[in-house]
């Protein structure tokens, strides 16, 4: 195989440098992050007052953990380490009672963010030669711009066209001999199926590789994309709070994510007690922005689980790899790429008065997209015998759950004491997924 | 005049209608006319019975979804365009129809329908205008 690199020198630098840069910029982010009230007061009372009281990368073990409540409720002033004039985008994520976090970018923000994802993708073996059709949802989600202004960096030619509509997807593809694409496996699955109900052959696509990520999937179902598109397929993964995707991308070996170290200091902690697991075993991913300058985190709780995998990869990058997530430390779901907890859905539904107190979240596979169903049961005080009231509660269900969560699930209503009664998080959510799609 | 009339909301399940129906046999209380309106998974039976307090005093006991609502039970004529003589009458008098279904009468020479209005008041006065029969609370049992 032969090594592609984008940004050589950072890519293969040897561990000692890299740490060594690695502290400079730690410090350097705790001087940033000590200008913003949050962080001032959360490290003082830490008892750290400039970058340069850590003297080493293993003192961050000193510094506190930042929880997603945190920023949540820092909202919507968020963290703010630059002047407000050199802010240049916003992104925000959905958050479990409604209220988002918000990552703000200036200038070289958003060109660091574009480097590490043409880095990644690079990695993956592309290159200006490649035609790339960016598949996931523009806007907010970070999958959209994220991957694009990394595309368009690395000078492949960018189709941008957002999610859905399969029937132009393929089209596109066909007409413009897209190489690579960049989905959510779900969906990517899905267009399997419509290119099979199409006017379009498999053997006139230029379909080469694919990029991955929002969503977990199995290596069976690399494996199962891999032989139905005659493709390569590359994991992905990244969170808005570290600006989304290229975080963590895999190279042409397959073989784990490389997480891009000088930007992002990794560690996996227990997440009970928030100490660091030996190398190797699962914890769960925390994460130190070393690059960022308007939003700098620390030691951010990701809440993905995963390990980092030991050794060295054959394509020569000293950036360490984690596996693919294994799983959250809270009940987060990941409905066709879209983040979801269970409490967002609660708190439409409590607001809406016909609704009882009872409901089930319901998530099934319909074929090769997950499908959920919310069953309510209905207040019986507020029935007023009509069917048209009936399908007008259910729509507005449906509505003000699309409004809050993006989604459009099926609504079912039931009697009241029909669905079971709920004891904890276990019988509110159904999951008939099964690992593996 | 008004005659009352129980909705049930019904979830889409097996044996779900039987119960309902045997709850009101067991309670000896009779079902005069029956209609069900349906989606997919969900539905609203829509009954009126001899004895309609115990009716709805039955399902309270149950937790069932029930709601009483006023109706119009009007005699049709049992002859070809019957119904359309009274839709006529209620069309010129601009009286909105929400539904309508048929009564299950025991005897055969009349038709009854069921009919339920925005506007009932109106719309007796619009139907006894016309000389069309709108029926008494105490005759429903005997019809």
């Amino acid at each position: 195989m032969k090594n592609r690199y984008f940004q050589k020198e950072i890519e293969t630098e040897s561990r000692e440098k890299l740490e060594e840069n690695q502290l400079k910029d730690l410090q350097n982010t705790i001087d940033r992050a000590l200008t913003t009230g949050f962080y001032r007061k959360k490290l003082n009372d830490a008892g750290i007052t400039s970058g340069k009281d850590l003297k080493k990368l293993s003192d961050i073990s000193g510094v506190p953990i930042t929880q997603k409540d945190e920023l949540r409720s820092l909202y919507p002033e968020g963290l703010k380490a630059v002047a407000p004039e050199e802010i240049i985008r916003l992104h925000t994520s959905s958050g479990t009672t409604g209220i988002p976090t918000v990552i703000y970018h200036n200038r070289n923000d958003i060109q660091s963010w574009a480097e590490l994802m043409a880095r990644s993708m690079v990695a993956a073996g592309a290159g200006p030669e490649d035609v790339f059709q960016n598949m996931t949802g523009y806007g907010l989600f970070t999958g959209g711009l994220g991957m694009h202004y990394g595309a368009e960096f690395l000078g492949m030619t960018v189709i941008p066209t957002g999610s859905g509509n399969s029937s132009r997807q393929l089209r596109l593809m066909n007409d413009f001999r897209t190489t690579i694409v960049h989905a959510t496996p779900s969906y990517l699955l899905h267009l399997y199926d419509q290119l099979e109900e199409s006017e379009y052959e498999l053997d006139d696509l230029a379909l080469k590789k694919a990029f991955l990520g929002a969503e977990p999937y199995s290596e069976s179902t690399r494996k199962k994309l891999e032989a139905l598109w005659g493709i390569d397929v590359y994991n992905s993964y990244g969170l808005s709070e570290m600006n989304g995707p290229g975080v963590s991308f895999e190279c042409e070996y397959k073989n784990g994510m490389h997480t891009w170290e000088d930007a992002f200091l990794l560690e996996t902690l227990d997440p009970e007690n928030h100490q660091p697991v030996p190398e190797g075993e699962s914890g769960e991913l925390v994460f130190t922005t070393l690059k960022r300058e308007a939003t700098p985190l620390l030691r951010y709780r990701t809440r993905d689980i995963s390990r980092i995998i030991p050794g060295v990869c054959e394509c020569g990058r000293v950036h360490r790899r984690i596996d693919r997530i294994s799983g959250r430390t809270d009940d987060m779901l990941i409905i066709n790429g879209v983040n979801v907890f269970p409490s967002q859905i609660e708190a439409v539904l409590m607001k809406i008065p016909e609704v009882g107190t009872n409901y089930q979240i319901h998530l099934a596979k319909d074929g090769a997209l997950d499908r959920i169903t919310v069953k309510v049961e209905i207040y019986s005080k507020l029935f007023t015998g009509d069917l048209g009231q009936l399908e007008e509660i259910r729509s507005r269900i449906r509505s003000r759950l699309h409004a809050s969560i993006i989604i459009h699930p099926r609504v079912e209503l039931h009697e009241p004491g029909s669905l079971p009664v709920a004891q904890g998080k276990a019988v509110r959510v159904v999951d008939e997924r099964g690992g593996d799609s | 005049m008004k005659i009352t009339q129980i909705s049930v909301f019904l979830e889409n399940r097996k044996g779900r209608l039987h119960q309902v129906c045997d709850l009101l046999g067991k309670a000896g209380i009779n079902i005069l006319a029956l209609t069900i309106a349906e989606t997919e998974d969900f539905g609203v039976l829509r009954i009126i019975v001899d004895k309609p307090e115990e009716a709805l005093a039955v399902f309270a006991a149950e937790d069932l979804v029930a709601r009483q609502s006023d109706v119009v039970v009007v005699q049709i004529e049992d002859h070809p365009g019957g119904l359309a003589d009274v839709l006529a009458v209620l069309q010129q008098s601009d009286v909105n129809i929400e539904y309508m279904h048929a009564f299950l009468g025991r005897r055969s020479e009349q038709a009854y329908m069921v009919f339920r209005f925005e506007q009932p008041d109106e719309a007796i006065s619009v139907l006894k205008k016309a000389g069309i029969r709108v029926i008494e609370n105490d005759e429903v049992v005997q019809l």
